[in-house]
């Protein structure tokens, strides 16, 4: 399905700043900047995957785009309208129409709460429908991701992981979000779960048009389900390009290094493109200029000095490098 | 279910525990049939009796009878220790829950105001409690609560620090859900386990505040047959009859290792994960 070209959710100069707090006044002393100005747009029926390494911020700018972390700084629209200024009432029509489902299936959800309370829990939040309504909606949300509606009274600690994921997934579908932030998805799964999942994934977006916000560090995954890919490194994007484009040339020296060191299928090919330095800087002293010089096999003087700005490129790929 | 009963007929202390304080509780209920005489039924025939077929754990000064003292002395104890753990329970379950989810300065306010209830020396404190308002059930389960409920509220907290940055809990905000609701509905069913640890290990604290209270004469006034006044008034009679503080020492002993021994066993049992393992229905197939 080609995704529909109004952007859905646009988001400019995110920012995440957590406070080093030392001694006994309990003084700002620095900051972890784990997000630090991101901007990129989500389309309807769009799936952009955000990629990097741990620590890079991936998770933090779902998070912060769940409502889940204080951003800091910077703007997020959706559907034309700014989140920031949202009252409680906003906020809440907000959470509707964008979901999240985490990584980890086993601690998200409640051990002491049966599957079809799980599900029903939004549709309760939120007083949509009877209750008999809410029912047949969790039955129906059951048997659209795949799980048995007569399984509707066993305890989540009663399914398999990639179950649990399903469980998950019904939840985040339950009030027809338009996006779905999904957090590293899959990586907590066995392979052949994964791959059922991931079509599950790819089913519910084209059957009812909802866009993902994916987040992962898995690039096979990322080439099954995205649209476009947004690299992130050092709590930056540096480089956001359609799918085809990027995995076929990256254009950024960090997408490419993130692509070699990607396990080939091919015993024989040797790693020809690395790091002249293994160790990712901290998020709290960040290089000047450009975050990546300091790894980067490709390094000027300019690197050192000024940060680049992401800027477009012929083939529609936007790039944040100097050199390249 | 099934799984469950006979995992939990394995622990010696919960089987053990459960049995005891079983027993002191249907004594306490059933007072009037297992007593074999009137609390205040004197026998001057028999006065300083040791146990006999006619008072089976012997006779005080006045020929009243141990055995049906102790019965209906079991009543007091447990009416008092269930007043005060319910209350003590409510109360610091939700200071903690509260304090626990939302951090900061309210975190701040109720765990300081704890703190100054548990600077108290609480035996101290509740003589005071009882000196000033006079003795009777509520006031001696009033003077055991003003220190109980900090326990429940330190544990209740600190539980709820772990609980509140499970996924599950990021997820019902995610949602939308109400702090209300995600506290009530989400962190505490998970957070029960502890609670009811606590509250049977209270039951056998408050039951001995409770006696401690009466030793010193400072429980309900003497006509009652509490456990620690009938211990205190033993103790006159030490050399002539020393069944009388020894048998009611050893029941509040009893009863209070049966408690601690049944919140011991609870505590192993009590995992959530334990709850309907393997049940009927349960899904295998990914």
């Amino acid at each position: 399905m080609q995704p529909d070209r109004t952007p859905l959710l646009s988001v400019e100069n995110l920012e995440v700043h957590f406070p080093i707090r030392a001694g006994v006044l309990q003084r700002q002393v620095g900051a972890v900047k784990a997000v630090d100005g991101v901007s990129f747009s989500l389309n309807r029926g769009e799936t952009l995957s955000l990629v990097g390494e741990s620590g890079c911020g991936k998770s933090t700018t779902g998070l912060a785009l769940m409502g889940l972390v204080k951003p800091t700084g910077g703007r997020v629209q959706f559907d034309g309208q700014e989140i920031r200024g949202f009252n409680r009432a906003a906020l809440k029509s907000y959470r509707r129409r964008m979901q999240i489902v985490f990584q980890d299936p086993f601690s998200s959800l409640n051990p002491r709460q049966r599957v079809k309370d799980i599900i029903r829990a939004p549709l309760d939040i939120h007083n949509v429908g009877t209750s008999a309504e809410r029912d047949a909606r969790v039955a129906e949300l059951m048997e659209r991701v795949g799980l048995r509606p007569d399984q509707a009274d066993n305890f989540a600690h009663q399914f398999s992981g990639g179950q649990r994921q399903r469980i998950g997934i019904a939840r985040a579908l339950a009030l027809n979000p338009d996006v779905i932030v999904c957090d590293e998805p899959v990586s907590a799964l066995d392979v052949s779960v994964q791959a059922q999942i991931l079509n599950l994934l790819s089913d519910l977006q084209r059957d009812l048009g909802v866009s993902y916000l994916a987040i992962s560090h898995d690039l096979g995954v990322v080439e099954f389900i995205s649209h476009r890919v947004a690299v992130m490194y050092l709590g930056k994007i540096v480089e956001i390009a359609p799918k085809a484009a990027i995995f076929a040339a990256p254009g950024h020296p960090y997408t490419e290094l993130l692509m070699r060191s990607a396990p080939s299928r091919d015993p024989r090919k040797r790693h020809s493109f690395s790091a002249s330095n293994d160790d990712i800087p901290s998020a709290t002293k960040k290089p000047s200029g450009c975050p990546f010089h300091t790894r980067c096999p490709l390094v000027t003087a300019v690197c050192k000095t000024t940060e680049p700005a992401l800027t477009a490129r012929d083939d529609g790929r936007l790039v944040a490098c100097h050199n390249r | 279910m099934t799984m469950r009963m006979p995992k939990a007929f394995t622990n010696v202390s919960l089987v053990v525990g459960a049995l005891i304080s079983l027993t002191i509780i249907l004594l306490a209920i059933f007072a009037p049939f297992v007593a074999t005489h009137g609390i205040e039924q004197m026998d001057m025939r028999n006065r300083f009796d040791g146990p006999t077929l006619e008072h089976i754990l012997g006779t005080d000064n006045f020929g009243r009878d141990l055995w049906s003292r102790l019965v209906f002395g079991a009543r007091i104890s447990l009416t008092i220790a269930v007043i005060a753990v319910a209350v003590s329970a409510a109360i610091g379950t939700v200071v903690g829950l509260v304090a626990g989810y939302f951090g900061g300065w309210v975190d701040q306010v109720l765990m300081r105001i704890t703190d100054i209830f548990l600077g108290f020396p609480a035996i101290v404190l509740a003589l005071a409690i009882v000196a000033v308002l006079g003795p009777g059930i509520t006031n001696v389960a009033l003077a055991i609560i003003v220190v109980a409920w900090t326990e429940y509220a330190r544990v209740v907290r600190s539980t709820t620090l772990v609980l509140r940055e499970q996924n599950y809990v990021q997820a019902a905000k995610a949602l939308g859900a109400s702090p209300m609701r995600i506290i009530f509905r989400e962190i505490l069913p998970n957070a029960l386990g502890p609670i009811i640890v606590l509250a049977s290990l209270g039951l056998g604290t408050a039951i001995i505040s409770e006696s401690a209270l009466s030793f010193l004469g400072f429980g309900l006034p003497p006509p009652a047959p509490t456990w620690g006044w009938t211990l205190a008034y033993g103790t006159r009679f030490m050399r002539d009859a020393p069944w009388l503080s020894i048998i009611s020492g050893a029941t509040i002993m009893v009863t209070v290792l049966g408690f601690n021994l049944l919140g011991d066993g609870l505590r192993d049992v009590l995992d959530p994960r334990q709850l309907s393992r393997g049940g009927g229905k349960s899904a295998k197939a990914k």
